[in-house]
């Protein structure tokens, strides 16, 4: 009984500190990801995980990572089509740690999505938005680089796992390094700007943003994504997401084009018409 | 300072425009031609070689990669072989170069700013590729694109009557170049092209698939490799949708399903585009494509662009994000329309 004897050790543990059982947290953790049962993936030739595949979460994280209720559309004309489902949360804790102006400008964002949203201009996700739009995304595995190909946008992010650098500039994508964990991708990237966001909720970031993800195969069809948010600029200590990842298993799934900057071009720049569409 | 910003709006537009033609004729500042910091081998196909292999045994050929070059697409009109001599190369180049560092176009200010031979990377200052050919078109044997049909030219008429009743180029976005628009821009192809600055290609090989990522717009192609049916025709895309498979070690790439919005030399979206990939080297890839376009040209015809190997790496190219120039310029345009405006009212008085 592997389970028990870990309880016992933790509540000697917690006893040795000086913390009695009934400090202790009420709720238990939510299962750790790296506590499921240890799945062993296939291997790609040069003998590493094979990740390869075209991967999707299912979530209602690009919402707002946090739990949130469903809600009417932002825009009437929508109508359901455009009503925002509700969701459990993908934010370990279940709250973002923001430092108190932050969570100002946060609710600010918040208060003027459809003007501020990145995604709304069809800019460039950043990370880890990228991962849980409502988009699929291609993982593309060679032996020194792997490659993330999103379907919003066109975005791409090569991860280095050989030829490595500090990040020359900062990007919306940021400069991606990766190195194997046992079964697990670790991609490490700093080099963001302050620009992209990680949801419609106008959660937000910095320039000092450092985000590590854990990319885990747990069965033939699935992952267990994880990133870990470090910006001291912005929150008041890292925070972490996780949820699962799905594999598109329909043989003629593939990446779709989505160059939505022709579909942006009124809202942006219609008000520049020799006849303006909009005021 | 009014005049000063209008000049730079100009310039910029002149520039994009410049990008997106991928012409030799760059308005540039008056350094002098300094020589490039690495010009690659000449591709010169070696039988013998035998290209390494990726570890699930594709043909290998990631890296980094660039078809920057000086051979124009079609022959000029005093050349009639195929092939340069050295010295002919050279000389042919050289004048290539010196014609795009010239400095200003007449009408501009001699300090311009972003300047392509200062910050473009053009082909005076990053590797790029030569080759003994006077044309990328071997075929036909001519070195031209064969001429269009009559379908072909009646829909270059079509096109050219509906951009005029679109109104001027700086009436609407819609009217500007796509490459201005961040929407795409000229290297990425299918068949990929010779961009004029940035031209760097990124392959990177896994199970099943071959991705190219173009620089320019970050722009991926997919291209699955496991004979899978041909996609269906009602879904249609900017870059078409395209099919991979092996002959030898040689990758070739079927495109088709194009949408007709970015129609290369006035193709039509029933084109089908046919790349061959061939690793001549360690730092050389030889790339051929084949244009098959019955409804508008009287034969299918046939080119080759060298792609050298190039340093990487590849950075992020964030255009829509950062695209000042087309609010700048249209918001230029109507300035200019309220400030005529006035001075007929002015004049009427």
């Amino acid at each position: 009984m592997p389970n028990r004897s870990l309880i016992a050790t933790s509540a000697a543990l917690l006893m040795a500190a000086g913390v009695s059982m009934a400090q202790a947290p009420q709720t238990p953790a939510p299962a750790r990801p790296a506590a499921a049962p240890a799945y062993r993936a296939p291997r790609t030739a040069d003998g590493k995980p094979n990740l390869n595949g075209i991967w999707q979460a299912m979530n209602s994280a690009n919402w707002d990572l946090e739990a949130h209720s469903a809600a009417p559309s932002p825009i009437k004309e929508f109508g359901t089509t455009g009503a925002i489902p509700g969701g459990s949360g993908v934010v370990d804790g279940g709250t973002i740690p923001y430092l108190p102006d932050a969570l100002k400008k946060k609710k600010e964002n918040q208060a003027n999505r459809l003007k501020l949203d990145p995604e709304v201009k069809c800019y460039l996700p950043g990370v880890p938005r990228a991962i849980y739009m409502p988009y699929p995304f291609q993982i593309l595995q060679s032996t020194k680089h792997i490659m993330m190909l999103h379907e919003y946008a066109g975005a791409v992010r090569t991860v280095y796992m050989t030829d490595q650098t500090e990040a020359p500039a900062d990007s919306w994508m940021g400069w991606s390094n990766g190195k194997w964990e046992g079964e697990t991708l670790v991609v490490d990237t700093k080099g963001f700007n302050d620009l992209s966001w990680f949801d419609r909720s106008g959660n937000f970031h910095s320039d000092a943003l450092h985000v590590v993800e854990r990319f885990t195969p747990r069965s033939a069809d699935t992952l267990n994504y994880e990133a870990t948010i470090e910006d001291s600029k912005t929150f008041s200590r890292p925070w972490k997401i996780s949820m699962p990842l799905y594999r598109h298993v329909e043989p003629n799934a593939q990446i779709m084009e989505f160059r939505c900057v022709e579909f942006v071009e009124d809202l942006l720049y219609g008000h520049l018409r020799k006849q303006p569409t909009s005021k | 300072m009014r005049h000063q910003t209008l000049v730079s709006a100009v310039v910029v537009s002149v520039v994009i425009a410049i990008a997106m033609a991928a012409t030799s004729s760059v308005a540039g500042q008056s350094a002098p031609l300094e020589k490039p910091r690495a010009v690659a081998k000449a591709v010169a196909p070696t039988k013998a070689y035998a290209p390494p292999k990726t570890p699930d045994g594709q043909p290998d050929l990631q890296g980094f990669w660039t078809n920057s070059t000086y051979v124009p697409l079609e022959r000029p009109n005093n050349v009639t072989k195929e092939f340069y001599t050295k010295e002919e190369a050279e000389a042919a180049m050289k004048r290539a170069a010196e014609r795009e560092s010239e400095q200003t176009e007449p009408g501009t200010t001699a300090d311009v700013h972003y300047d392509f031979t200062q910050f473009g990377l053009d082909r005076s200052q990053s590797t790029f590729a030569t080759s003994f050919r006077t044309s990328q078109v071997y075929d036909p044997p001519d070195g031209k694109v064969p001429p269009m049909t009559a379908e072909g030219q009646k829909r270059v008429q079509e096109r050219n009557a509906a951009r005029k009743t679109a109104g001027g180029q700086y009436d609407d976005v819609k009217n500007m170049p796509i490459g201005s628009r961040c929407i795409i821009m000229g290297g990425a192809g299918p068949p990929l092209q010779n961009a004029g600055y940035n031209a760097n290609y990124q392959i990177v090989q896994g199970a099943g698939y071959v991705m190219i990522l173009t620089e320019m717009i970050h722009d991926a192609r997919i291209i699955p490799i496991d004979n899978r049916p041909a996609p269906p025709s009602g879904v249609r895309q900017w870059t078409g949708i395209s099919r991979g498979h092996y002959e030898g070690n040689t990758l070739v790439v079927e495109t088709t399903n194009f949408n007709g919005k970015n129609p290369f030399r006035n193709g039509s979206e029933n084109m089908k585009v046919i790349e061959r990939f061939t690793r001549v080297a360690d730092d050389a890839i030889e790339y051929k494509f084949t244009i098959d376009d019955p409804s508008t040209w009287t034969r299918a015809w046939s080119a080759e662009l060298p792609l050298v190997k190039t340093g990487g790496p590849i950075f992020e190219f964030a255009c829509h994000e950062s695209n000042f120039g087309i609010a700048n310029i249209l918001a230029g345009a109507r300035e200019d329309e309220k400030k005529a405006a006035g001075q007929k009212k002015g004049s009427s008085n």
